[in-house]
C-alpha cells in the first residue's frame, strides 16, 4: 500500500493532535498547556488543509483553507486571553503589584 | 520513491519530531523557541499542500506573534530566564501515555478509511467564483460565500480583545513601555515598519486575485503596531482611537449588510456588479481591524506598568 500525500500530512496531523492532547493532560506549567493546546490546534488545522488537497484539480478545495484561515487567527486570540489568565495566576506578587501605577 | 514523496515524508517525521520536543524540552524557554520552529516548519507543510494563504499566515502568525506573546509571558512569569528559570518536572503518566497512542491509532484507522473520490465544496465554489467579484477562490469564500462567518469571527476577534483587557489593572492601551529603545532598535523600527505598511498593503490588494488577503494584511500590520509599541514610538492611539481601529471591520461588513438590507436585498448579497469593490472595502477595513486587534492583545497583555520596564531604566 502506498501513501497519497495527503494522507502523509494527515497521519501527521493525527500524531500531532494526539500528542498535544497528551501534553495538555500530563504538563503541569499553565504556559506549557498552552503550547499544547496550539499543538493540538495545528493538527486540526493540518487535517482539514490535508482533506482539502485530497482531490484538488485546479486548486484545492477553498472552503476548509478559507476555515482554517479564520481558524489561526481565533487561536492567536484565544491564547493571548490563556496567556493573560497565565500571568494574572502565575505572578506570586500579584497582590502588591496590581494597584493602578501613579 | 520520488523526491517529492521523500520531501514529504521527511517533513512529516520532522514535524512530528519537534512537536515532541516542545512538549517535552526541560526548560520552557527551550519549548517556546521550539514551537516558533514548527510555525516556520508549518508553513512549509501549508506551501506543499497548496495553501499559500495560510503559508503566508502561519508565517506571520505562529513563527512571529504567538513567539512574541510567548517570550514576552515567560519573561513575565519568570523573570531573567534562559538559564536559571526553574525546570517544572513532569511525571510520566503511563495511562495517559496509552490512551493518546491508542486515540492515535484509531484516528489514523479512520483517516485511511476516509472515501477518496468526494468532490467536496470545489465544484459549487469554481461554478459561483465568476459572481463573486473576485478570482481568488479563498477570499470569495471568506469574504462573499461565506461571509457571515467571517463577519462574526471579526465579533470574536473583538471579544478576545475585550476579554484580555479586562484582566488587567492597569493603563489599558494607551500606555507606553517606560525606557525608551536603544538606537539600534529604532533604527531597525524605522527601516522595518514602512516596509511592513507596504507589503501589507500589497497583501490586501492581492487578495482578490491571488494568495493573500485581509488576514495576512492585518496580522503584518499588528506585527508592526507591536514593533512601534515596543521601540516607545509615540504618539500611541488615543482611547477612542483604539476603539475605532478595533471595530472597523466589524462596523464595514455590518454597514454594508444593513445598507444592502435596506436595499431589498440579502445580507451580504452583493451584486454581482458591485461585488468587487465591497469585498475590496470590507477587506480594507477588517485589516485595520485584524492589526489593531493583533497589537492590541500583545499590548493588553502588559496589565501593570512595572510588567514593562525589566531594565529598571523607569519606575516612576
Amino acid at each position: 500500500m502506498t501513501l497519497e500525500q495527503d494522507q502523509i500530512y494527515g497521519i501527521t496531523a493525527m500524531l500531532l493532535f494526539c500528542l498535544g492532547l497528551h501534553g495538555v493532560v500530563t504538563r503541569p506549567d499553565a504556559l506549557r498547556k498552552i503550547i499544547a493546546l496550539n499543538i493540538m490546534g495545528t493538527g486540526v488545522f493540518l487535517f482539514l488543509v490535508s482533506i482539502a488537497k485530497r482531490n484538488a484539480g485546479e486548486f484545492a478545495d477553498p472552503v476548509p483553507h478559507a476555515m482554517v484561515l479564520t481558524g489561526i487567527v481565533v487561536a492567536v486570540s484565544a491564547s493571548a486571553f490563556g496567556l493573560g489568565l497565565a500571568r494574572r495566576l502565575g505572578s506570586p506578587d500579584v497582590e502588591e503589584k496590581d494597584d493602578p501605577p501613579s | 520513491m520520488s523526491a517529492a514523496v521523500f520531501f514529504d515524508l521527511l517533513l512529516a517525521v520532522t514535524l512530528v519530531a519537534v512537536a515532541w520536543r516542545v512538549l517535552h524540552a526541560p526548560g520552557t524557554f527551550e519549548a517556546v523557541v521550539v514551537f516558533i520552529t514548527l510555525g516556520l516548519l508549518m508553513a512549509i507543510a501549508w506551501a506543499r499542500l497548496s495553501a499559500p494563504d495560510i503559508a503566508l499566515a502561519e508565517a506571520a502568525v505562529g513563527a512571529g506573534l504567538t513567539g512574541v506573546l510567548l517570550l514576552d509571558t515567560l519573561r513575565a512569569l519568570h523573570p531573567g530566564a534562559g538559564d536559571k528559570e526553574p525546570v517544572v518536572r513532569h511525571h510520566p503518566s503511563w495511562a495517559a501515555s496509552v490512551a493518546a497512542a491508542v486515540l492515535a491509532g484509531v484516528l489514523v484507522l479512520a483517516l485511511l478509511g476516509i472515501p477518496r473520490d468526494a468532490p467536496g465544496l470545489t465544484e459549487r465554489v469554481v461554478e459561483e467564483l465568476p459572481r463573486s467579484g473576485v478570482s481568488q477562490p479563498v477570499t470569495a469564500v471568506l469574504l462573499n460565500f461565506r461571509s457571515y462567518d467571517t463577519w462574526l469571527e471579526l465579533g470574536v476577534l473583538l471579544i478576545a480583545v475585550v476579554a484580555v483587557l479586562s484582566l488587567r489593572a492597569g493603563t489599558g492601551l494607551t500606555g507606553v513601555p517606560p525606557g525608551g529603545a536603544g538606537a539600534p532598535l529604532l533604527w531597525l523600527v524605522r527601516l522595518l515598519v514602512p516596509m511592513v505598511v507596504l507589503v501589507g498593503g500589497y497583501l490586501l490588494w492581492l487578495g482578490k486575485s491571488a494568495a493573500g488577503g485581509a488576514f495576512q494584511a492585518g496580522v503584518l500590520l499588528g506585527a508592526a503596531g507591536v514593533l512601534l509599541w515596543l521601540a516607545g514610538q509615540r504618539p500611541v492611539p488615543r482611547e477612542w482611537q483604539w476603539r475605532l481601529l478595533l471595530a472597523l471591520g466589524f462596523a464595514a461588513f455590518l454597514g454594508i449588510g444593513g445598507v444592502l438590507m435596506a436595499g431589498g436585498r440579502l445580507l451580504f448579497e452583493y451584486p454581482p456588479e458591485l461585488a468587487g469593490t465591497l469585498i475590496l472595502l470590507i477587506e480594507t477595513g477588517a485589516a485595520v481591524s485584524i492589526g489593531a486587534t493583533m497589537a492590541a492583545l500583545f499590548i493588553g497583555l502588559h496589565f501593570r506598568t512595572g510588567e514593562i520596564s525589566t531594565g529598571g531604566a523607569d519606575d516612576t
